[in-house]
């Protein structure tokens, strides 16, 4: 099995599942201001009932914030390849077949390889990661991955001394992917890290979402999750990481450039030319919140960008 | 009016009741926990997407007029295009409530600096005179021939409409050049009515108002 027993304590062996679920009221805050009536209406608390992830032993890169529901993170999803409606990665994705599944390691590194994603997977060590996930469009979520460092896969295949970025490739399967029919963006999709920002101990390969396996609408069966960038940086349903001496293209680069850098980090002071990103809206509430600077994991990685100007670099 | 007694007691309210169903569905969605994880989008995406539909249908009640020669359309006409105004209010009001809390400042902001809002709130602006000038009395009170030149303002909403849509779709053009497509047609359906009637003036005959 993929999904194997995480390094730390793993929350769901603590409490039974239905004393965790945890029905959460949304309104409060709106009620509170005084919009009571037609808010209500508009806005009964079910709707954003919550299933929520259950708080067990706290790691170090983990947000004590809630996390949000595993409906909302499995039926809410930009994934192109399937649709460019937020419903239809879950609706659509039902005939993608994740297994078997095989990565294909390439590039300035001493141990080019191609593994199936048992073989991949099984050297590291999975942990549960909590991360607060930021949209380019302007909303937000909470969510528990289970994965491990890339910095672990990357000292593993030990890249050359040439190597500077990583770069990384989804599948291109249009048969099962319906979105791939259409060009809306180039496929397949492509994505990149720089050397550092891919060794930080943040960046995740993921492989599950809630301790179970990755659902086909978050990227199955293998995605990267890097949380102080803009949520498309976080390439899903990837079988392509390839080491690299000079920056390589972008998807979201390609399509728009003066929209999407390569950096593409969280950042409220550089507007996305067309909307705000000053505030967001996290799924589930009500009020905007502000949008922290390096998605408020400025402690970790402010220091990559030193001396960069991050509005030419966004 | 005498001689269509079944289209004021029918026609209107089955389109009238027909007109409310977006809201109505909307209504239902937020009763049943339908909604997507973030209701407030999809309220404000479904507001939208009505406005520009019933500017649509507004526009195509004369054409259709004029190729069905069936009268009794035409007096749809100002209800569906307040229509079109109802739910350009609820789409604004979503925006300023819902989405942003009465932020006026961030909101006159975005006005200013986000042209695709820009655009939205310029067509909104623009469908204020028209509606305040529907009611009988204001007719009259400004003559046919002003009402008709202030309502051509209407192909301005229109296209002001499908500009919004246009600027803020992130990738995929589709949606917004199909609505664009169809305004189109109902644009060059109207030229090829005025220039077919300003040729040959003699012949103009049944229902050749090309302007409104």
């Amino acid at each position: 099995m993929l999904i194997r027993r995480a390094g730390d304590i793993v929350s769901s062996e603590i409490t039974p599942e239905h004393l965790y679920i945890n029905r959460r009221a949304f309104m409060r805050s709106a009620s509170l201001a005084g919009i009571g009536l037609a808010s209500q209406l508009l806005l009964p608390e079910r709707l954003f009932a919550q299933d929520r992830w259950p708080r067990g032993k706290k790691g170090p890169y983990d947000t004590d914030e809630e996390s949000n529901s595993y409906k909302d993170i499995t039926t809410y999803n930009n994934f192109y390849e399937f649709g460019v409606d937020k419903s239809d990665p879950a609706d659509n994705s039902a005939g993608f077949r994740p297994k078997p599944w095989s990565v294909k390691v390439e590039g300035e590194v001493r141990k080019p390889a191609a593994y199936n994603l048992e073989d991949f997977v099984k050297p590291f060590r999975l942990e549960d990661r909590i991360y607060r996930m930021r949209c380019v469009e302007g909303w937000s979520m909470v969510i528990p991955w289970r994965g491990f460092p890339l910095a672990d896969l990357v000292k593993k295949v030990e890249p050359t001394s040439r190597a500077k970025y990583v770069a990384f490739e989804t599948i291109f399967r249009p048969e099962e992917m319906q979105g791939q029919k259409r060009s809306v963006l180039q496929w397949p999709y492509v994505e990149g890290l720089r050397m550092d920002e891919a060794l930080n101990p943040l960046t995740l390969l993921a492989v599950g979402l809630y301790g179970k396996e990755l659902p086909n609408q978050n990227g199955a069966p293998l995605r990267l999750v890097v949380p102080w960038k803009y949520g498309f940086k976080g390439i899903k349903s990837i079988v392509k990481i390839k080491f690299l001496q000079s920056q390589p293209p972008t998807s979201w680069n390609i399509s728009a450039p003066e929209e999407y850098g390569f950096y593409s980090n969280v950042n409220p002071d550089v507007d996305h030319p067309r909307w705000s990103q000053k505030t967001e809206r996290r799924i589930g509430e009500f009020f905007r919140r502000k949008t922290l600077m390096f998605n408020g994991y400025g402690d970790q990685v402010a220091s990559l960008y030193s001396g960069m100007d991050l509005k030419r670099n966004f | 009016m005498k001689r269509f007694p079944w289209e004021k007691r029918i026609l209107k309210p089955v389109v009238f009741a027909g007109a409310l169903a977006p809201l109505f569905g909307l209504l239902w969605q937020a009763y049943a926990g339908t909604f997507s994880a973030n209701p407030i989008k999809d309220i404000t995406e479904e507001t939208g997407i009505w406005t520009l539909r019933f500017l649509l249908i507004t526009l195509s009640v004369t054409p259709l007029r004029i190729i069905t020669r069936w009268s009794p359309i035409g007096s749809l006409r100002r209800m569906l295009g307040l229509f079109a105004f109802f739910y350009a209010c609820l789409h604004l009001a979503t925006y300023v409530y819902l989405d942003q809390y009465f932020a006026f400042h961030d909101i006159f902001r975005d006005i200013a600096k986000r042209p695709f809002i820009t655009a939205g709130v310029a067509a909104f602006a623009l469908m204020i005179p028209l509606a305040l000038t529907s009611p009988n009395r204001v007719v009259r009170w400004l003559g046919g021939g002003r009402w008709k030149a202030l309502h051509r303002i209407v192909y301005a909403v229109a296209l002001g409409g499908v500009i919004h849509y246009l600027w803020l779709v992130k990738a995929d053009r589709s949606r917004p050049l199909m609505y664009g497509a169809v305004l189109a047609v109902l644009l060059l359906i109207r030229l090829w009515v005025y220039f077919r009637s300003t040729r040959t003036p003699a012949r103009r005959n049944s229902g050749g108002d090309a302007s409104t």
